[in-house]
């Protein structure tokens, strides 16, 4: 393993963890002002299919005039507006007629699979319908020169670099603004936010509506930055895996972003591992190694930095770095036999991550109080 | 505008509050004088909260005005109560728990500071942590504005309640039932708090069933009955009998009569319990108690200090870590359920909706819910509904459960009477020992003391009683003993005859130990 390899694996995993942490940025809006969204998923898959309808027709209605970004943006924007409404949809039946939060977002998911299948049957399919293509990788000029560093952070599509500013933005006005102290405040004690005279009602509604406006620009990038058409069934459980990022991620966007990152990068990895080139199993071993040492140096450092007292003891967390380096270093002493693991099983990578992450470490995961729960006003 | 003494600050004409098949609020008339402690005194249910909750427009009135300063004023929300001055502070409070002082406090006025662009302009918590600790220290309210409020004890976050509203320049606060879940200490800091306040120009709204404290606190006195005002009197006119008869609408006794005990052959014995709470944490450290038949041991202390684990383990809903329970020398540590209550055992739980009733079942169904498999309820596993009709028609008569029918869910009876289903339920089975929780928890002076009396009744009658209630006066008129537990520990143990509200209240907020000479007095030894 060489730097080259880690930069391009993780450039990667940068690329597989946005549409993650658009998705986690949603359900953080919905879920800090009380509202779950398990619709993500199908907000996310709408998303996706309206940025490739819109940017698509618009490039054909204008015959290929102006440039294929505007029309990228024509559909940039069309996905953010179709999972608004989307996800107004939603607001109106869990906040209005307050069905069950859960029941509406299934609702949501079952929907977006029906008419996103039933136009590509009927329509994409027949008319061949072609994707104008992808935004073009932007980098930014001196920084993306930087060895290593610069192509980790400074050479993108520019959603990704509107994705980093986002979570910085959020992660600000979340906890640093009015604006946040109420959404949290109606997540949390909703009769303590009316009672100080904070519309509930509309808290929430605003937070869900723009939160499928986040939803919408994860479905995008997948088409818009990455394939470049639409394909059935594209997000493939995505929008779950951010709802487990946005829960992992202790319901703060860096959170979120770190967690989602974890996922993309299980997903880069068995994306890599499919060009035949690397040795599987010391690759994953060698993974291992790095997680446990990794986890270990982190609480470490954790506990030398924070007043709160640890829930891990010191004997545990010494024995997890001295495994997950002895397996390291085993790792590139040992000649693996090349044993290659087939695509399907690479495929499976991020799912089982999750279930991995989720069984593991969120068990005593603590959300906002009031989530789930309609808001009666008496 | 400068107001004098006793100028009518806030008048409420003709206020009718309906809702559906309830008139909450008939045609009442009220009126607030500048700088008075105004009590309001009435039964659950008698329309209290709901004039507040007008006030404080967290409802709109169908009939009837508002007039501050004798001009008219029209509360179409909290913002609009806010902005007249009008503050309250909720029984159950209005803080998010997981929030600092700071945010609570500032929560929908908040302070920013640098670029504004309105709602996301950078909070400023600085200067309304400093504005706190002026404000704090001008009345004489302790609190750390950086503090969580899940950290604070129960007295504490209602500082930070009444700091909240004179953040907001609130003029008159409206207390509802502040010293529900206060200790008397507590309860007394709070009422110097209220006297400072009034010194410094504010005006009061108090609203309690509480008699004793009415008579010590306030200025003047309304009684609410049925969504009616019975009458306007103050302290020095009345006596608490007159201000229970005006609540209840009939004569109420409020001592509870009893002779004294004669406790027979000890009952139950608790040998040095250990339990664990949710957290895997030990709510209870160790606690010794033995019962006799025909006594009431009564369990005072501050609410959280390990009554509710104490008393989920001896009923089979709560594992025992270590130490042993024997009911009539048998070793029922760990027992389940049933055979606890086969043995003799009843209980009336804390939460009555929770633990106590099925609430989806009817009446009926309620009162049979540990016998429903024997006779002659059930015959060869078929159940028989005229036994269970009989059952509780005679039930619903002799423990005056006022419900139109057997039949209808239990989920519909008031506070009161659901809590009779339970008593009902309970002692209509020969008891050997009866555990109780919190028996007349939010039920009005009627209930009370038709419940009390059957508790003495019961023990008159050869039960061995436990007794759990956060309600120091209860305790005191119930007990034979009283134990008092803090921290999961029995801190001090007397006769009745020895305690008294003081001694208790010292115990409860755990100063045994600063107190050797009221040990030394009483006989403990910490």
């Amino acid at each position: 393993m060489d730097a080259t390899f880690f930069v391009g694996l993780i450039t990667l995993a940068v690329l597989k963890s946005a549409p993650l942490v658009f998705g986690a940025l949603c359900g953080l809006l919905g879920e800090r002002s009380g509202v779950i969204n398990i619709g993500i998923e199908g907000m996310m898959l709408l998303g996706a299919f309206f940025a490739f309808l819109a940017s698509a027709l618009f490039n054909q209605w204008t015959g290929g005039a102006l440039s294929p970004e505007i029309s990228l943006i024509v559909g940039l924007v069309c996905a953010m507006v179709g999972s608004m409404l989307v996800a107004a949809l939603h607001a109106v039946l869990s906040i209005h007629y307050k069905i069950d939060q859960v029941i509406s977002g299934t609702v949501i998911n079952l929907l977006a699979v029906g008419i996103t299948n039933y136009v590509a049957n009927v329509y994409f399919d027949n008319t061949h319908l072609s994707g104008v293509g992808v935004f073009p990788i932007i980098k930014i000029p001196f920084l993306s020169e930087i060895p290593i560093l610069g192509p980790i952070l400074f050479s993108y599509q520019p959603m990704i670099y509107l994705m980093f500013l986002l979570v910085a933005f959020l992660q600000y006005a979340v906890f640093h603004t009015p604006w946040g102290l109420r959404m949290r405040s109606v997540g949390e004690h909703p009769r303590a936010a009316d009672t100080n005279g904070i519309n509930v009602n509309r808290t929430r509604y605003l937070n869900v509506i723009l939160g499928g406006a986040l939803a919408g620009m994860g479905g995008a990038i997948m088409v818009l930055e990455n394939v470049a058409r639409f394909q059935k069934l594209m997000t493939a459980g995505r929008g779950f895996i951010a709802l487990a990022a946005l829960i992992f991620g202790g319901w703060t966007p860096i959170g979120a972003l770190s967690a989602a990152l974890l996922f993309g990068f299980s997903e880069a990895l068995g994306v890599r591992l499919q060009f035949g080139d690397l040795n599987h199993l010391y690759i994953l071993i060698s993974m291992v190694g790095i997680a446990l040492t990794g986890i270990g140096l982190f609480w470490i450092i954790r506990k030398f930095t924070s007043r709160k007292k640890s829930a891990h003891s010191n004997r545990s967390i010494i024995i997890m770095t001295l495994i997950g380096s002895f397996i390291l270093i085993g790792a590139n002493l040992i000649v693996f036999p090349d044993i290659r693991i087939p695509i399907e099983f690479l495929g499976i990578l991020p799912y089982v991550i999750t279930i991995l992450v989720l069984a593991g470490f969120v068990r005593r995961a603590k959300g906002p109080a009031a989530v789930g729960k309609p808001y009666e006003k008496q | 505008m400068k107001n004098n003494k006793n100028d009518i600050l806030l008048r409420v004409k003709e206020i009718t509050k309906r809702f559906p098949g309830v008139l909450a609020n008939d045609k009442i008339n009220f009126d607030l004088r500048h700088q008075e402690i105004h009590c309001l005194l009435g039964e659950n249910g008698a329309g209290k909260t709901t004039l507040m909750n007008i006030i404080y427009g967290l409802y709109q009135q169908d009939e009837g005005e508002i007039f501050l300063n004798n001009t008219p004023v029209e509360i179409k929300s909290p913002n609009d109560a806010m902005r007249l001055g009008i503050g309250m502070v909720h029984q159950h409070f209005m803080l998010v728990p997981v929030m600092t002082v700071v945010e609570n406090i500032m929560l929908g006025t908040e302070k920013t500071r640098g670029l504004k662009i309105g709602q996301l302009s950078k909070l400023d918590r600085e200067k309304v942590n400093r504005e706190i600790r002026e404000i704090a220290s001008q009345h004489n309210l302790r609190v750390n504005p950086e503090a969580v409020v899940q950290d604070l004890s129960v007295g504490e976050a209602q500082r930070v309640e009444i700091l909240k509203m004179l953040y907001k320049g609130a003029q008159i606060l409206i207390l509802d039932e502040p010293t529900a879940v206060l200790t008397p200490q507590e309860t007394d800091e709070l009422f110097s708090i209220m006297r400072s306040l009034i010194n410094e120009g504010k005006t009061i709204i108090f609203i309690t069933h509480k008699l004793k404290e009415v008579l010590a606190v306030a200025d003047r006195i309304t009684v609410l009955r049925n969504g009616k005002v019975v009458g306007t009197t103050s302290p020095d006119k009345t006596t608490m009998e007159e201000l229970a008869n005006m609540m209840v609408g009939r004569e109420v006794i409020l001592s509870v009569k009893k002779k004294p005990a004669r406790p027979a052959e000890q009952v139950l014995e608790l040998i040095d319990l250990h339990i664990l709470d949710n957290r895997k944490i030990e709510a209870i450290r160790g606690i010794s108690i033995k019962i006799r038949a025909g006594e009431i041991y009564g369990i005072a202390g501050v609410q959280g200090n390990g009554q509710k684990e104490l008393i989920e383990s001896l009923t089979g809903l709560r594992k025992i870590n270590t130490g042993n329970v024997f009911m009539r020398g048998k070793d029922v540590t760990n027992a389940n359920t049933r055979s606890l209550i086969n043995m003799g055992m009843g209980h009336i739980p804390e939460d009555r909706q929770k633990y106590g009733l099925i609430l989806a079942f009817s009446v009926e169904d309620n009162l049979i819910l540990q016998t429903y498999y024997k006779t002659p309820f059930s015959n060869h596993g078929l159940i028989n509904p005229q036994a269970i009709h009989e059952n509780a028609s005679r039930l619903v008569k002799e423990f005056d459960v006022r419900t139109p029918s057997i039949f209808i869910q239990v989920a519909n009876l008031s506070g009161g009477n659901q809590q009779k289903v339970i008593v009902a339920r309970e002692l209509s089975r020969p008891l050997d020992l009866l555990i109780i929780n919190q028996p007349t928890r939010g039920l009005d002076v009627g209930s009370i003391e038709f419940i009390h009396n059957r508790i003495i009744q019961a023990r008159d009658k050869g039960a061995a009683v436990l007794l759990v209630s956060a309600e120091l006066d209860e305790i005191l008129s119930l007990s034979d003993r009283i134990g008092v537990i803090y921290r999961g520990q029995i801190v001090a143990e007397m006769d009745v005859k020895k305690a008294d509200r003081e001694t208790l209240g010292f115990y409860m907020a755990g100063l045994s130990k600063k107190q050797p000479e009221l040990n030394k007095k009483l006989g403990i030894i910490p």
